[in-house]
């Protein structure tokens, strides 16, 4: 019994060296990290395209723009997955570190919904409407058209990249009000608005049941848009941003700069609807 | 060997077993080692607090600075002339930076700084320096409000880090969790170390513990997903996810703590006591409640305090439960923000050894005091009722 | 007897309230209300555990397959038809196994200083053992911060600064299985050394005389009699241990959880999967709730079947060690 278990102890830990020698020398070829948002679509990507070249090897891990940003400052990884654009300050980073702008890719559209109960009554609103909504200035549905009920705001995580898209292009900057709710993902949101009919919320694309997307108008006088695929790839949807690969202009040549041409060809957009985003429109493509 | 029945006798007990002999210099040397390796419980809560406080050092003594005010633009054309020292804070570079960069590359950082400072608000709160003291515990005006608020926006252009509304909210969910979980824990510790007949305890112990062997996020799931719609049809007019919520599932989490510890304290009470009254004619009940609780009481007011303890540092639940929504209001049907959950939700995207990072560094410093004051009142409740249980029986 | 009972019953002052109060008859209404209102708040917590159990057995058992339980999530991790928890399993067990060869040993060498060697009334064991209980209360996420402040910024940079001081990319200072084991290890420290300890103090006083009697020194008698002895203990002790550290999601958070990852983590500085993270990425990050539900309950029920078989194998073990300790004595 305690030979065994000894003996047991140092095969594990021998088996523990082993591999900590073998895994510091192992790596993808091609190494994406960074925003959630983007990780599954990268997944995607990287699934079909090793499909067609299986030489290449790609490893794709999430952890959030920021974090993407931080692992091509320090070269821990090829590309860096972005739901954002890069920050000046994160440019400037790069810059120190390898001595060149990174460069931006725009990989996919992901479209903004704005998701309320299926049982209330308003089917659109205007943006500004929204930035009243979201900051607190406007507090009962029935400013809006709907039924007197107060609005209970749902909101994202301060950390995530869809927070900081709506604060910047639907708020204008300004403050989410303070007694929004904050969630964790979309799914949240949806689910919590689903439930809740004086709810409204944002996020992703979402077909769940007990909720309804807006349509959005960009002002008073324009017509309100739908967030289809349709509306979104043409830009007439007012509330949509651009998906980010950013790549070290040193290391975009061979393999990277194949594996980025794909992503961005015909092919590599057919994959993006599957995941829920929409593809560039055509003439953004390579 | 034989030497060391010698020792033996020094002392009646096995503890002075190995003392004192020169004579195994090995015994001697584990022992030391053995002692040494037991400090390491006190190194750890040492350590932690030392490097959970050293990364809000510079908060804690007012030395960072969160202000966002512009500054005069070196526009890249001009770089030839600007003295090279200038340039250097300019762009914030340390002096071995600025000797290894070429004139491309420090023409390419001062072209994005002057993009940043472009893109740097306007804002008449743009020279706040709002992780001062002042703006963490105190209301301010800020800009698009129409009157001095408590708020927590770290994310924003003006980082507004007013700590009051998570204290605020960790306390609101805790009390709901207290209220739930004390009357109902105290009811079952004395139901099972004086009411219940022995078998029925041995079953029952074990599986009240079993709750605490659920993980947290199980309960904050639990939460999340089942509770919040059975209650909701309850308060229509409130938010779905709220203190209640978040403070009741915080209660099945503390359940277990301060059941354990309340029995403990319950049948750690001689036997005696309750046999005596028991002999006076009461019934087990009024043993229970006047002769048996009133002696073990202090052993109740730590159960509390744990629970308490264990309930404002608990973090998956409200992260998941209470709706995050860091609002100054004393409603138990609104929403709350957690300092717990503000931490854990905020912490992966922040930069390192920034004001934000530094700032949820700060809050997990506060909450590690809370607990740890916290738990040495407990200790010392319950130590001073063991001596005290001891010495009378 | 009962003429001579009543001549010799006690007649209390009648000023005294509290003694009176004493003397009411046991079955008064009050007695029989009381205990029924606690006995009602003991079962009302079972049926607590009870529905919280039976809802995630109900919902989750039919998301329950062998598929499930043994394929990763290659396609996509919210596809209730290919995702399965395999990664996870593993990254779980990985963190917990690395945990128990760190905290094992110092538990219970800290249990034996505490038991067998230190005085209970001298200072120093006083205040290991509030270090102890303290330790046992700091909350999960203070771990967190601890393991990202100490682990991998101040022992995993410094230990990138002295062994790779050329390469820019660090090693040891991110996120990895190694730091969330060593952050968990703290955190359940108190666990091992509690069980530990409580075994050690059953062993009756005369085995340790009968060794040393034979000739033993001290430190043969705690390798060769004790331990053995305690060894059920340690056991529980280890176990309880990783069923806590199991289902903790709060430490792991920045020292070693990955949101996703392909591949297992085949290194000590790899990140991992982790159950009671997927959990909690299930429950808020699905594109659609209703959907992978199945996936989510699934995933539950498999994390709760973890910690609960390692819970009840412990109770199991502890209720036997005590019942031999009964017999000795």
């Amino acid at each position: 019994m305690k030979t065994s278990s000894k003996t047991w102890l140092t095969a594990l830990m021998a088996a523990a060296a082993l591999q900590f020698q073998t895994g510091a020398l192992q790596a993808g070829n091609i190494t994406a990290k960074g925003s959630d948002t983007l990780v599954t679509l990268a997944q995607k990507w990287a699934e079909v395209y090793m499909k067609k070249n299986p030489d290449t090897k790609i490893q794709v891990t999430g952890g959030g723009s920021g974090t993407g940003f931080a692992a091509l400052q320090n070269q821990t990884t090829d590309l860096a997955n972005a739901s954002r654009p890069i920050k000046p300050k994160e440019v400037a980073e790069c810059i120190k570190a390898f001595k060149k702008r990174p460069t931006e890719y725009k990989v996919a559209l992901d479209g903004l919904s704005v998701y309320v109960h299926e049982s209330n009554p308003v089917q659109e609103l205007t943006i500004e409407q929204l930035d009243l909504i979201f900051t607190g200035k406007v507090t009962n549905w029935k400013e809006l058209g709907g039924s007197d009920a107060s609005i209970t705001v749902y909101s994202r995580e301060n950390s995530s990249g869809t927070y900081e898209f709506f604060k910047e292009h639907v708020l204008g900057g300004k403050d989410f009000v303070s007694s929004a709710q904050t969630l964790q993902g979309t799914a949240q949101v949806v689910q919590a608005v689903a439930k809740e009919p004086k709810g409204i919320g944002y996020g992703g694309a979402a077909y769940a049941e007990g909720i309804r997307q807006l349509k959005i108008k960009k002002d008073a006088a324009s017509p309100g848009i739908a967030p289809t695929e349709e509306n979104i790839v043409n830009q007439t949807y007012p509330i949509w941003r651009y998906l980010y690969i950013y790549v070290n202009p040193n290391l975009d040549k061979g393999e990277i700069n194949a594996y980025l041409k794909w992503i961005r060809s015909d092919e590599g957009q057919s994959v993006v609807k599957d995941i829920g985003y929409f593809p560039l429109p055509k003439n953004w493509r390579s | 060997m034989a030497q060391s029945s010698g020792n033996e006798n020094s002392g009646p007990s096995w503890l002075g077993t190995a003392r004192g002999h020169r004579a195994r210099p090995f015994e001697w040397l584990v022992e030391k080692l053995i002692m040494l390796v037991s400090l390491s419980a006190i190194l750890m809560v040492f350590l932690i607090f030392l490097f959970v406080a050293r990364e809000s050092l510079p908060i804690l003594f007012g030395q960072m600075d969160s202000s966002v005010a512009a500054e005069p633009v070196i526009s890249p054309e001009e770089i030839d002339q600007v003295p090279p020292e200038r340039l250097r804070t300019y762009l914030g570079l340390s002096a071995s930076e600025m000797k290894e960069f070429d004139q491309e590359t420090l023409r390419l950082l001062v072209e994005v700084k002057a993009e940043e400072i472009a893109n740097a608000p306007t804002d008449k709160d743009a020279g706040v320096n709002t992780v001062s003291w002042r703006y963490l515990l105190l209301p301010h005006q800020w800009t698009g409000y129409d009157q001095p608020e408590y708020i927590w926006q770290p994310v924003s252009q003006i980082h507004k880090y007013n700590i009051i509304p998570l204290f605020l909210g960790s306390l609101k969910a805790t009390l709901v969790a207290l209220l739930f979980a004390v009357p109902i824990s105290l009811a079952a510790a004395i139901y099972v170390s004086q009411l219940a007949a022995p078998r029925t305890k041995e079953i029952l112990k074990p599986i009240i513990e079993m709750l605490a062997g659920i993980p947290s996020v199980v309960l904050g799931f639990f939460a999340l997903i089942v509770m919040a719609s059975v209650l909701y049809p309850l308060y229509p007019e409130a938010s779905r996810l709220n203190a209640i919520v978040a403070g009741l599932a915080l209660g099945f989490a503390i359940i277990p703590v301060v059941f354990s510890i309340a029995e403990d304290a319950l049948t750690s009470v001689p036997r005696s006591y309750t046999q005596a009254a028991l002999a006076l004619g009461s019934s087990k009940w009024q043993a229970a409640w006047k002769v048996v609780l009133p002696a073990a009481i202090p052993g109740v007011f730590a159960a509390v305090v744990l629970g308490f303890g264990r309930a404002i540092g608990e973090t998956m639940i409200v992260l998941m439960a209470s709706g995050n929504a860091s609002i100054m209001s004393l409603s138990l049907f609104d929403s709350v923000r957690t300092i717990t959950a503000t931490i854990a939700a905020e912490l992966a995207e922040t930069v390192f050894g920034g004001h934000h990072y530094r700032m949820l560094f700060l809050l997990g410093t506060l909450l590690f005091a809370v607990t740890f004051i916290s738990n040495l009142i407990a200790d010392q409740v319950i130590h001073r009722l063991k001596a005290r249980l001891e010495g009378k029986g | 007897m009962d003429t001579q009972s009543s001549q010799l019953q006690f007649r209390p002052p009648p000023e005294d309230p509290d003694f009176r109060d004493l003397r009411v008859r046991s079955r008064d209404a009050v007695s029989f209300l009381f205990t029924g209102l606690t006995g009602l708040a003991t079962w009302a917590i079972i049926a607590i555990l009870g529905v919280i159990l039976a809802n995630i057995l109900l919902n989750g058992w039919s998301g329950l397959s062998w598929r499930f339980i043994t394929s990763g999530s290659d396609q996509d991790m919210f596809d209730v038809n290919t995702a399965g928890v395999l990664p996870m399993i593993i990254g779980t067990s990985a963190r917990v196994i690395l945990m128990t060869i760190f905290v094992i040993p110092i538990g219970v060498i800290t249990a034996i200083y505490l038991t067998e060697y230190a005085r209970g009334t001298s200072l120093l064991t006083r205040i290991i053992r509030g270090a102890v209980n303290n330790l046992a209360g700091v909350p999960s996420i203070v771990f967190g911060l601890f393991g990202l402040g100490f682990f991998i910024s101040f022992v995993g940079g410094s230990m990138d600064a002295l062994f790779r001081p050329n390469n820019p990319e660090p090693l040891w200072g991110k996120p990895a299985i190694l730091w969330a084991s060593l952050t968990l290890a703290v955190m359940t420290l108190p666990v091992v050394i509690v069980a530990t300890e409580e075994s050690l103090k059953a062993i009756p006083l005369g085995l340790r005389e009968a060794s040393l009697a034979l000739g033993a020194t001290k430190l043969q008698t705690i390798w060769k009699i004790v331990l053995p002895q305690a060894l059920p203990g340690i056991l529980t002790g280890g176990i309880l241990s990783i069923s806590r550290a199991a289902g903790e999601v709060a430490p792991i958070l920045f020292t070693g959880a990955a949101y996703y990852m392909a591949g297992y983590p085949a290194a000590l500085t790899d990140q991992f999967m982790d159950l009671g993270y997927h959990v909690y990425i299930l429950s808020t990050q699905s594109p659609n709730i209703e959907l992978t539900r199945p996936l989510l309950y699934a995933t539950v029920l498999v994390l709760l079947m973890l910690t609960f078989a390692l819970n009840i194998v412990a109770i199991l073990i502890r209720g036997r060690m005590r019942r031999q300790m009964r017999a000795l004595q």
